[in-house]
């Protein structure tokens, strides 16, 4: 490879990191899904995709395929992106229908009814309710009572990546996100949480958090067991 | 039994399977599907204690002398629960069919209860099939897997108005318990195929059935978590959770634990051990001597004596009818009822 692949390729592994596990809120290259990626001298992206298991669902996989080709066709010193998921019972569905830039509809010919971006906004919604815990659980940590955490807005809450990634999901949805929005909104409809319904509240955000992490270390354990990836970022256990 | 400190634990191993995913027994043209899905099931083996861990070989298809050993012999279950997973599109004979599981409960009288299933694609002469099995087996209990193949459709839903036909005649034949487990696919594909929400308007619409969510959901033990604080007939099924983070991910097992003893509670949780996916050994033993491991979890319900005999035997001998030995039962006040939705109490931060 001539140094301006090599430095595409870098460029690529940064766009890759942009992608996540639709399902796990996590971007695909921590996961260690990523197996490999090269960039030809004329410029061909090639990145190569594992999964924890044969059986992953095919919709997070074809999210993950679709959004990987976009992120790697848009970045400079690439002229055409190929991504290819391996080892997928759906991989030739998959690799083919997001290469024709066929939609999820389409590849699954009589299969789906609907493209994905419904049932992403649903993961992304889960992603705030797990960001709540991450952003509050220290806050409650340091003496903040109820009363207090209802009436903090997104700007006086101390900074953290976890409260930037919880502000870049909620504005992701459409919801406030801004300096002077409230930290404790309602994921569905964007309300405030009122100081009666914040026990309830931040246990949904704890069971979902768990639910999601628990999914995630198991993921990880897959697919150490199926391809010991080199590079991926292990989890506490 | 197994028997810990001077206490006796009455065990009912409410979720295992004997199965012959065998290369002699993958159906030519789907080898690749029969291949993948007992390699995924092994994978998961691998979050198990290394010494027990299986060859593929032997993984594919343990021998019934191995099944007795494990989960009878060295794996103190008193009553096992055969659940019936067919896979017939990608297993000549069928995975783990009722017919198979019922031969062997036959040679082992008293160790086994043999779980049925159905599928409401299979229509009219399916619902025949179900009345013939529950005639010849006796079937208290169902099994359901939502994600099951079968002629070019990738699964279905328990709302699904053929679905709610069987269940009405699955009452209708006596049948108490319904398995359900959930899968990677359904019809049509762009939705989760692991939403648990069909469960909830089945254990609405059926209150005399009892559903228990296998895998309590995973990866959705959040949406199950909410479902089963209002649905007082759907149980937490623990296979995979014990298995699959006990002793791999110890830290996310407390807090798993945590949220269905909070959410769920201990009257509704029942041990599986996935055999052959898990040897129950490890997977008994474990719980016996398992408590949160700091105080970090000191905002979750306590576990003590009377929790783990419950989840370990108590709770699946009541939905099965089972006898429990008197040195194994607990003392009334201990017994508890399982919880009806308003017992779920929510606590602040």
């Amino acid at each position: 490879m001539r140094p301006a692949a090599t430095a595409a390729a870098s460029r690529v592994l940064v766009a890759l990191d942009s992608v996540r596990d639709p399902e796990l809120d996590e971007s695909i290259t921590s996961l260690g899904f990523v197996a490999s990626c090269t960039v030809s001298d004329d410029g061909v992206a090639q990145v190569r995709l594992q999964l924890p298991t044969y059986f992953c669902a095919p919709n997070f996989a074809f999210l993950m395929v679709a959004d990987a080709y976009d992120a790697v066709s848009a970045v400079s010193g690439v002229s055409r992106a190929e991504i290819v998921l391996e080892d997928h019972f759906a991989s030739t569905e998959i690799n083919g229908g997001v290469a024709a830039r066929a939609g999820f509809v389409q590849s699954f010919d009589g299969e789906a009814v609907d493209e994905l971006e419904g049932l992403r906004a649903d993961f992304v919604r889960k992603a705030v309710w797990a960001g709540t815990d991450r952003v509050c659980r220290p806050l409650i940590a340091a003496g903040r009572t109820g009363e207090e955490l209802v009436g903090l807005t997104l700007g006086e809450v101390p900074a953290s990546g976890d409260l930037d990634r919880l502000r870049s999901r909620r504005a992701e949805l459409g919801l406030p996100a801004g300096d002077s929005d409230p930290l404790l909104i309602d994921p569905s409809s964007g309300t405030a949480v009122e100081t009666d319904d914040l026990p309830l509240h931040l246990r949904k955000a704890r069971v979902t958090r768990v639910s999601v992490e628990a999914n995630s270390s198991i993921c990880r354990g897959l697919l150490q067991e199926r391809y010991r990836p080199v590079g991926a970022q292990g989890d506490s256990r | 039994m197994y028997e810990k400190d001077g206490e006796k634990y009455f065990v009912v191993d409410s979720h295992m399977h004997h199965w012959d995913a065998s290369p002699e027994n993958w159906v030519a043209g789907a080898e690749q599907y029969a291949k993948g899905w007992i390699e995924c099931f092994h994978a998961y083996q691998s979050l198990a204690p290394a010494e027990t861990h299986w060859t593929i070989e032997h993984f594919q298809k343990a021998s019934e002398e191995d099944l007795m050993k494990n989960v009878f012999e060295d794996g103190y279950v008193d009553v096992a629960i055969f659940q019936s997973t067919y896979l017939k599109e990608w297993y000549t004979t069928g995975f783990n069919t009722t017919e198979r599981n019922a031969a062997l409960a036959e040679k082992h009288p008293g160790k086994f209860i043999v779980n049925g299933r159905w599928d409401p694609r299979e229509g009219d002469a399916g619902m025949k099939q179900l009345e013939a099995d529950v005639e010849r087996y006796g079937l208290k209990g169902v099994k359901m897997y939502t994600a099951e193949w079968r002629q070019g459709s990738r699964g279905w839903t328990l709302k699904d108005p053929e679905a709610y036909r069987f269940l009405e005649k699955s009452q209708e034949l006596g049948i108490k318990n319904v398995h359900v487990h959930k899968g990677p696919t359904i019809w049509p594909l762009d939705k989760d195929a692991f939403d648990v929400s069909d469960i909830d308007h089945a254990a609405t619409d059926f209150p005399n059935l009892n559903f228990i969510v296998e895998h309590v959901g995973l990866p959705r033990i959040e949406d199950f978590c909410f479902m089963a604080t209002q649905e007082p007939n759907v149980y937490a099924g623990l296979s995979v959770v014990i298995g699959g983070l006990m002793h791999a991910r110890p830290k996310f097992f407390a807090k798993v634990m945590g949220e269905l003893l909070f959410w769920v509670g201990e009257d509704k949780m029942t041990f599986g051990s996935d055999y052959s996916i898990w040897e129950p050994k490890w997977q008994i033993e474990g719980l016996v001597d398992w408590d949160y491991p700091s105080d970090e979890f000191s905002d979750y319900p306590r576990v003590n004596v009377a929790t783990k005999k419950k989840i370990l035997g108590l709770n699946a001998a009541k939905l099965y009818g089972i006898e429990v030995p008197a040195e194994c039962q607990l003392p009334a006040e201990d017994a508890g009822e399982p919880a009806a939705q308003d017992d779920a109490v929510l606590v602040g931060p």
